[in-house]
């Protein structure tokens, strides 16, 4: 079967494949950020490595069970997940056209972002307090290291919120505006992605 | 871009060509997010699991979880226009298992050959 007709009888077939001429601007965006995405996981993933090697190695400090209060990762947990789902809404609303909502959702994924954060950096000023810091034991390192970064993520990811929503309010929901506001759920999840291997390699493993 | 050409556009995070990412897509992924940590913190928590199988237990836990992340939240499917993303997330897997398993091996197989040490070295 030819390309035309293939195109003609199963064009899906042909589209994204190298056949239907180039890709929209939205594609071509999407896709760079994706690789952006996953290059930032493979940073991610060197750190994660780091972690598994030194998790041992407390030096006679505190261990991992010593320092997570699993209630507050917990809370943690849920208020990322809570966000991404409003995020993803607020991505839903912005393609509908519908900023009202869009403000709505994106002010709760700003809240929900910030008690994270606020919950997170109340427990490294405890780990700190109780001599827990990074510089007592190469697990510590790791960990602060590792849980640091994502937290860094995360904050960057709030800043990155507050511009979005400014630049919907200022210009509304023109189709470059669009395509940021589609980078910037992307990051968004791709943080919540990132926690999952926190949660499960440090705090869940961690905690036993 | 108007026309047919929208139709064929499916990328992560692209909603509104893909009639499968609505209100209830992204309900039905937080509501399998939410019990699969919910899972997960039960599973590290009791014994209801085999005790030296728990780590795998989470392990699974985890991927599943990243599995509906990457389908409800970010799209990744099935359409033609999702090939090019699917390739770079499997070369992204690869790298990071790379890294990851590769740390692990080594670093074990040189504490299983260090040589035994006593423990007081004066520095």
């Amino acid at each position: 079967m030819t390309a035309t007709t293939l195109e003609k009888v199963r064009p899906e077939l042909v589209r994204g494949r190298g056949g239907g001429g180039p890709a929209s601007t939205r594609t071509v965006v999407a896709y760079g950020f994706w690789i952006f995405i996953l290059s930032d996981i493979t940073m991610f993933s060197a750190l994660f490595a780091a972690y598994a090697v030194l998790s041992d190695r407390t030096a006679g400090g505190p261990t991992a069970s010593e320092v997570i209060n699993l209630r507050h990762v917990f809370i943690e947990t849920m208020c990322l997940l809570a966000s991404s789902y409003t995020c993803g809404l607020g991505a839903l609303s912005a393609e509908r056209r519908q900023p009202d909502r869009y403000l709505v959702y994106s002010v709760l994924t700003f809240v929900l972002g910030a008690a994270f954060l606020l919950i997170e950096i109340a427990d490294f000023a405890d780990m700190a307090r109780m001599g827990a810091g990074p510089s007592r034991s190469a697990f510590l390192s790791a960990f602060w290291a590792l849980v640091g970064m994502h937290g860094a993520h995360v904050t960057s990811g709030l800043l990155w919120l507050v511009y979005m929503v400014a630049q919907v309010l200022a210009k509304g929901l023109l189709p470059h505006v669009l395509r940021r506001q589609l980078c910037f759920s992307l990051f968004w999840h791709a943080l919540d992605i990132i926690w999952v291997g926190v949660l499960t390699v440090v705090y869940l493993m961690g905690a036993r | 871009m108007e026309g047919p050409d929208r139709l064929y556009d499916r990328t992560p995070g692209v909603e509104d060509q893909e009639p499968t990412a609505n209100f209830l897509s992204y309900t039905t992924g937080f509501g399998l997010a939410v019990l699969l940590t919910i899972a997960s913190f039960i599973v590290s928590q009791t014994d209801l699991l085999w005790p030296p199988g728990i780590p795998a237990g989470l392990v699974v836990l985890a991927f599943a979880q990243i599995g509906v992340h990457l389908v409800f939240f970010l799209h990744i499917g099935t359409g033609p226009d999702n090939t090019n993303n699917i390739v770079a997330l499997a070369f992204g897997l690869f790298i990071v298992l790379l890294v990851i398993g590769g740390s692990c091996l080594i670093i074990a197989n040189l504490n299983a050959n260090m040589m035994p040490m006593p423990m007081n070295i004066p520095r």
